[in-house]
């Protein structure tokens, strides 16, 4: 029998942080960090002397003066007697508007891009190959310009409507193209008409649970249930039989032709739709690639095997391949929805009032508080940023491969 | 992109602070040239010519400084600025000198650390529209969408003068005069507002000067002048006498015709002091006693500045208004030189 004792346990030595491969890492990443605080505690102490040699002193009290400016879009109520926080946030909300509306319209160009560029028709394919090729290869601030300079140059000014015999007409009497924007009408509800508004809501809930059903019986039996014509049924009639047995609650608010330019309905800002635009296809040409990488990733043998079951080819495509591709495509885009948010703020060049034309703008020129303005700035679209991020992860782990 | 941010303003904050140390006179005579703020294009107060030179009523001030310190009108390194960008370039000492017509504001002069050394141009803010619109006052102009600068004062009059007078309008907020004129004339705004010497100089530029109105009210006051950093005084006195020799040698008939039979000698004693030919009013500025003449003889009096760059014989056409010598009913008084 022999015994077993325990290897012999080796004393800490000081010259092991060098010698000793276990601990050498440990000393160059500690090295490493205290050179990196060290850098940033010099920067800071920099900046505090500098500050303190000119005089100035880091203060956020201005953001409780009044801004003394107007905005030409708001979306909560604002007058130039509103507090520069206040400007702030009209300036943080209009630049959230013009990001969700470019994600969402850049998604829907990209994914669109992406499968035609893959289509078997030539034309169709070489089409997209020059859209994307066109622009992303040209700076969005030259697009977000072209666009906003043909649509001032193009469309006719609010006075060309004027007269018996105008220029310009009403799109349908109440759509109004100008060069300072689109005037569409503004739904004006009566108490009566929130209840419309409420009953076809919950049709949408309705129908939404009637398509789930009808999935669930025709997997457990079979028996497939139309789902066209009910979904339809389900969401309009209820809504429309309420609206004229209440006695047509709801309004528009036709824009008209007063002074110098329309008023009533909603003014969407000849800015706002070049800014979007801008940033909607520029972005959609990169997600147009993505998708079309995302797709190219899936083995051709899913398409086959697929199409030997008898699917047809737009089933396959949404049923099979697109499910598969989402892995590769979803990563990617979320840095194109971050890219989408950053890049709105160009919106000065067109003088679309966003975070950075208010707060990083006119705000900062007015107070003369740069570092403070910019400091904040960087903080509000870190805060967009991480938040674009910690959804669309959420989304991310939904949709990517299951491991078991 | 985010770090570039926060490591320029840690630049930025650290220039201002080396700039505001040093003596700014040494930086320019070392460097040679002078550093100039101007706009970006202002027909009549700064504004390239054909041949790339710069020209006009701002300009004139930056190569009278020049000429007063360097010896050499042509001395001057003209770096055009945004209303955005204009006191970011001051404070950060990419520039020696702004003469970008900007207003003496308390908070500009106070709050942002700066000194006004003068004012070279007494103006007032208005309003221009297209004749088409019928409109003769700007009272009338309730609903209206009016162009304006950003960062500039005329913001906040405009929003200022709309409240008092329970009218609406929406602002259409652009970066620079000449994308300003652009929208104005492609309709995009109804009206430009900014200083009326600017709408004029404006106006002069436009194909068909005559097809737009200024119209008659003026809303705000706004002193025009030349500005430099807080903290240099010497430098402060440097620019704010080469303005008042300008406008002093206007007021004493010192023109760039006779100025060098004047420095032979005058039986006046305040053209000879401007002149150097008698006391050393240059020793105590740090620069010789032919500093002034040398400033006047650059490009003529204040006058001849005016007449030339924008006064009634040029397209501009601007009367002298406010801006004549207090001897002929003006404001301009410039301080004995003694």
């Amino acid at each position: 029998m022999t015994t077993l004792s325990d290897p012999p346990v080796e004393s800490f030595r000081l010259s092991m942080l060098l010698n000793d491969t276990r601990y050498r890492s440990y000393t160059f990443q500690f090295i490493a960090l205290l050179c990196v605080l060290g850098l940033f505690a010099w920067l800071g102490a920099n900046l505090a002397a500098n500050l303190r040699a000119a005089g100035l002193n880091i203060s956020y009290d201005f953001l409780g003066d009044p801004s003394g400016y107007d905005i030409n879009q708001t979306m909560i109520a604002y007058t130039s007697q509103s507090s520069h926080l206040r400007a702030s946030i009209v300036g943080l909300l209009n630049t959230l508007l013009v990001s969700i509306l470019a994600c969402i319209t850049a998604t829907i160009i990209g994914v669109t891009a992406g499968v035609l560029r893959l289509s078997n028709n030539w034309l169709v394919r070489k089409l997209m190959a020059v859209y994307v090729e066109a622009f992303r290869n040209v700076p969005v601030l030259i697009w977000i310009i072209i666009i906003f300079t043909v649509m001032t140059a193009v469309a006719p000014a609010p006075s060309a409507f004027r007269g018996d015999d105008p220029d310009a007409s009403m799109l349908f009497g109440m759509i109004a193209f100008t060069n300072r924007g689109v005037y569409v009408p503004k739904p004006v509800f009566e108490a009566a008409g929130w209840i419309v508004l409420a009953v076809f809501l919950a049709s949408v809930v309705a129908a939404i649970l009637y398509r789930r059903y009808a999935r669930k019986l025709l997997y457990d039996t079979g028996r497939l249930l139309p789902t066209g014509w009910p979904t339809l049924a389900i969401l309009v009639l209820p809504a429309l039989l309420l609206y004229f047995v209440l006695g047509r609650p709801i309004g528009l608010d036709v824009p008209t032709l007063g002074g110098f330019n329309f008023s009533g309905g909603i003014n969407l800002l000849g800015s706002l739709i070049a800014l979007w635009f801008a940033l909607a296809i520029y972005t959609g040409a990169f997600i147009a690639e993505n998708v079309r990488a995302g797709i190219q990733s899936v083995s051709r043998g899913q398409t086959e095997a697929a199409a030997s079951l008898g699917l047809r080819p737009r089933r396959i495509m949404n049923l099979v391949i697109l499910p598969q591709a989402l892995r590769v495509i979803v990563p990617p885009l979320i840095s194109h929805y971050l890219n989408i948010t950053k890049n709105s703020s160009l919106a000065i060049a067109v003088g679309y009032m966003d975070l950075t034309g208010t707060l990083g703008g006119i705000t900062l020129n007015q107070t003369g508080r740069a570092i403070e303005t910019i400091l904040l700035l960087m903080l509000f679209y870190l805060a967009i940023s991480l938040t674009i991020s910690a959804v669309m992860n959420v989304y991310n782990n939904a949709v990517r491969l299951k491991e078991r | 992109m985010k770090k570039s941010v926060i490591l320029g303003a840690l630049t930025v904050a650290g220039l201002a602070a080396g700039a505001a140390g040093a003596a700014t006179l040494d930086d320019v005579k070392a460097r040679g040239k002078l550093n100039c703020g101007v706009t970006t294009g202002l027909v009549g107060f700064a504004a390239p010519d054909a041949n790339g030179e710069w020209n006009g009523f701002d300009v004139a001030v930056c190569r009278a400084v020049a000429a007063a310190v360097l010896s050499d009108p042509t001395a001057v390194e003209f770096v055009p600025t945004t209303g955005k960008t204009r006191f970011t370039a001051l404070a950060s000492g990419e520039i020696d000198l702004l003469a970008r017509n900007t207003t003496w504001t308390f908070s500009r002069d106070v709050d942002l650390k700066f000194e006004f050394v003068g004012v070279n141009y007494y103006d007032g803010q208005g309003f221009m529209v297209p004749k088409e619109l019928n409109v003769s006052s700007a009272k009338e102009l309730g609903g209206a969408t009016v162009c304006i600068q950003t960062g500039t004062t005329t913001e906040l009059n405009l929003a200022d003068y709309f409240r008092k007078n329970n009218m609406e309008y929406t602002p259409v907020p652009i970066e620079t005069n000449a994308e300003a004129q652009q929208q104005y004339l492609a309709g995009a705004c109804d009206v430009y507002t900014t200083d009326a010497s600017g709408l004029a100089a404006t106006r002069a530029a436009f194909e068909n000067p005559g097809d737009h109105v200024v119209l008659p009210e003026i809303i705000s006051k706004e002193p025009l002048g030349p500005l430099v950093r807080h903290g240099d005084n010497d430098w402060g006195d440097i620019a704010r006498w080469t303005l008042n020799a300008l406008i002093a040698a206007e007021e004493y008939g010192i023109t760039s015709a006779n100025i060098e039979e004047l420095s032979a000698g005058t039986d006046n004693p305040e053209i000879n002091r401007i002149l150097g030919t008698e006391g050393n009013l240059g020793e105590m500025l740090g620069l010789d006693n032919e500093w002034a003449k040398r400033a006047i003889a650059a490009g003529g009096n204040y006058g001849e500045i005016f007449a030339r760059n924008i006064g009634e014989s040029t397209p501009i056409g601007l009367s002298r208004g406010l801006n004549a010598q207090w001897t002929d009913g003006g404001l301009l008084y410039a301080p004995p030189f003694r």
